[in-house]
């Protein structure tokens, strides 16, 4: 029974002492190269000097505003982390093209913009999105670069009712 | 009528307060889930977040935790189950408990926990099979394919299955992503598999398999498949193997696909590709396939045939499809059969839940507990989760937003004060002591999985699952 009571916690130290009760869902990716993500990892982002920033914003269905430094090369999901944007679930597979809770919603003239379009594996994914658009991209897809400074995306809800047919 | 709102507003906070400072030891409530499948995992997760005091135990049948992320995503989707390293975060906060080895139902009833929590959270899966009652369906190798999921993935009550893989052509009832799972596994070249966290002991078993060719049938037709694309483009992809797909069942289909929504659409439209105009380098990967795997519709199974021991085929009637709604035909059965020979058949139908407590109010026809969004009927602190609730459709998406949207329900009941603060955790433990069940921690879950990962790091796979119960708990409680 010794091991029911006095658990003791481990792992992301931040998680537990940060007083902020969203510290504890913020998805607090483990970044450690894990062995399940194997050649399968698409996230880009490296370097660990300082790198160039542009300012992206996060809308939520609720209205709440996320203004972010996004570092140029990131992925969005990145950027959500880095920030510690507190987004239920968001980035479930980790940036592996797995799950598409990474959800994002641009405006055209913002997804016409962007210099690569949604492979074909992307799309995929993209279709067991709730609340799917003609431009919805996964954030863990998207590559942050100079000119998106100012860019403002759209965080869509979760489907309301899992259960509604 | 304004004032009078707020008044009653307030009375309804003095009351919460009163009746959590008055209640149990103090004002902390304990709630439990049942099951650590994501269900479990990302409804304690919102408990958690959402109340700075709540304490959350876990509880689980098997001495490891993560439901179907271990025991249903298949091996060579290892991307998937990154998911278990938030459940991991959740699991190791101070304020939640995985208590592993309790199978709620028999070593602890519900009433039981129920004294001793301010909410019971169901969310135990779906572990049961949709059967096809049709003459023959227990003979040898007809499988479910829930049980051949959990035979390559480890279950420990899988691990013995009788499956015999000497033969040329299995027959997969039913076009789900289980369906296509269970295919890719028979399928797949052995050296890909072998780096995966696939058990060694079926590994070993489908080295020597033969079969070469798997049909799957669909009782309706392409526009009603229920595998996803990302499914279907990998099977198309897979490696020394080709589709065989036949035209006649897709001729036409171009002029509706393009007025469908855009899941259904970009699914048919690959079937149509893939069918009627292949390019060269589908030609060039299907050129040299070994095996195959074959799309059949409109048949119903009626009939297992057999010669007296062993499954030797499959007799279906063929069905016609009615309904003006397109993506929503039904079948209807017409005096035509078809007999297809084979030696293996598996049933990938859909899985069903049960009910673990005689109280429980339970929707037989479906398979789920009878919920209104998560709230069990007419049981004041019985919520559900997950499949459980929602029934056994959808992926680790849907159980996720159906976790967070349940954990908001119990926070909102406690918050308005619905739910009475009991807060005898102890009880329940000191209870589960006596009855001399023992319970795995998730320290213990720790050790398990150093001994998994080093295991399979061995032989070059990222985890050798330990299948054996007896095995998990010596090690847990080493
Ligand atoms: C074969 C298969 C492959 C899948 N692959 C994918 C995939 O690749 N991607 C994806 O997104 N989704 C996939 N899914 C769907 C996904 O697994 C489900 O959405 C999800 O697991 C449902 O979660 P759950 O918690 O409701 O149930 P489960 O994951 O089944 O968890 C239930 C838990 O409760 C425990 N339990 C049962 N009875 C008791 C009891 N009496 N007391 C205590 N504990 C109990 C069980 O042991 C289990 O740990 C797959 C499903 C299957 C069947
Ligand atoms: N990679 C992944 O993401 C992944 C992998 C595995 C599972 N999952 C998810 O897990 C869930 C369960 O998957 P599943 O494959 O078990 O179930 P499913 O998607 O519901 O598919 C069940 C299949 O069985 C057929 N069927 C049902 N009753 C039948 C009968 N009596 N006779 C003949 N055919 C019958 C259905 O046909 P009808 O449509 O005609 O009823 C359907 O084709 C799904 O939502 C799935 O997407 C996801
Ligand atoms: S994080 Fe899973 S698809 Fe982007």
């Amino acid at each position: 029974m010794s091991g029911l009571a006095g658990m003791r916690c481990v792992v992301p130290k931040f998680a537990q002492f940060v007083m902020r009760p969203m510290a504890l869902t913020t998805t607090c990716i483990n970044r450690k190269p894990n062995i399940l993500l194997g050649a399968r990892r698409f996230t880009t982002s490296v370097s660990t000097r300082a790198k160039e920033t542009v300012s992206i914003q996060f809308v939520c269905d609720d209205g709440t505003k996320y203004t972010t430094n996004a570092k140029v090369g990131d992925n969005l999901l990145d950027v959500v982390i880095e920030n510690d944007i507190d987004l239920d679930g968001f980035g479930a597979c980790e940036g592996t093209l797995a799950c598409s809770t990474c959800h994002l919603i641009l405006e055209q003239s913002d997804y016409d913009k962007l210099p690569q379009e949604p492979t074909d594996e992307e799309l995929d994914m993209l279709d067991l999105a709730y609340g799917l658009t003609d431009t919805s991209r996964l954030g863990c897809q998207i590559i942050v670069s100079k000119d998106m400074d100012g860019l403002v995306v759209r965080v869509p809800d979760g489907v309301a009712d899992a259960r509604e047919p | 009528m304004f004032p009078q709102r707020l008044c009653m507003q307030h009375l309804k906070q003095v009351l919460k307060h009163t009746v959590r400072n008055y209640s149990g030891s103090g004002n902390i409530p304990h709630v439990c889930v049942v099951g650590s499948g994501p269900a479990g995992f990302y409804t304690a997760q919102q408990l958690l977040k959402g109340n700075n005091k709540i304490h959350v135990d876990i509880y689980e049948k098997l001495p490891v935790p993560f439901g179907l992320v271990r025991y249903g995503v298949a091996p060579d989707h290892p991307e998937v189950k990154n998911v278990i390293n938030t459940f991991t975060q959740t699991a190791n906060n101070e304020r939640c408990t995985f208590i592993g080895n309790v199978c709620v139902g028999q070593d602890i009833s519900l009433s039981e926990l129920q004294k001793c929590y301010t909410a019971v959270i169901l969310s135990y899966g779906a572990e049961d099979d949709r059967k096809l009652n049709i003459p023959g369906e227990d003979v040898q190798n007809v499988v479910s394919a829930r049980n051949f999921v959990g035979w390559y993935n480890g279950l420990p009550e899988d691990k013995n299955l009788d499956i015999d893989l000497d033969t040329d052509v299995a027959v997969i009832l039913g076009v789900g992503n289980v369906a296509l799972d269970v295919a890719r596994i028979l399928l797949t070249p052995i050296d890909i598999l072998a780096k995966t966290d696939i058990t060694e002991y079926s590994l070993e078993r489908l080295r020597k398999s033969h079969i070469k060719r798997v049909i799957l049938v669909g009782r309706r037709g392409p526009l009603q498949v229920a595998f996803t694309i990302k499914e279907l483009r990998e099977m198309i992809k897979l490696p020394g193997c080709r589709p065989v797909l036949h035209t006649q069942d897709y001729t036409g289909l171009d002029s509706i696909y393009k007025d469908l929504p855009r899941p259904r659409k970009r699914l048919t439209e690959l079937m149509y590709k893939t069918a009627i105009t292949p390019t060269e380098t589908d030609y060039k990967l299907w050129n040299n396939a070994t095996k195959e795997w074959e799309l059949r519709f409109r048949l119903s199974p009626l009939e297992i045939l057999h010669d007296g021991v062993k499954a030797s085929g499959v007799k279906f009637g063929v069905n016609r499809l009615e309904g003006s709604d397109m993506v929503n035909q039904k079948c209807v059965l017409t005096d035509e059969t078809e007999s297809v020979p084979c030696g293996l058949v598996l049933r990938s139908i859909g899985y069903r839940s049960h009910q673990i407590d005689s109280s429980l109010p339970f929707d037989v026809k479906n398979g789920v507990i009878d919920n209104t969004r998560g709230r069990v009927k007419d049981m004041k602190g019985i919520y559900c989760s997950g499949w459980v609730g929602t029934g056994p459709v959808g992926v680790i998406l849907g159980t996720m937003t159906d976790g967070f949207d349940v954990g908001k329900t119990v926070l909102k009941d406690l918050d308005t004060g619905l739910l009475d603060t009991i807060s005898n955790r102890e009880d329940a433990l000191q209870l589960l002591q006596r009855r001399g069940v023992k319970t795995v921690s998730f320290k213990d879950w720790n050790k398990i999985d150093m001994i998994e990962t080093t295991d399979g790091e061995n032989i070059g796979k990222p985890r050798e699952k330990i299948a054996d119960i007896d095995k998990l708990l010596n090690i847990a409680h080493a």
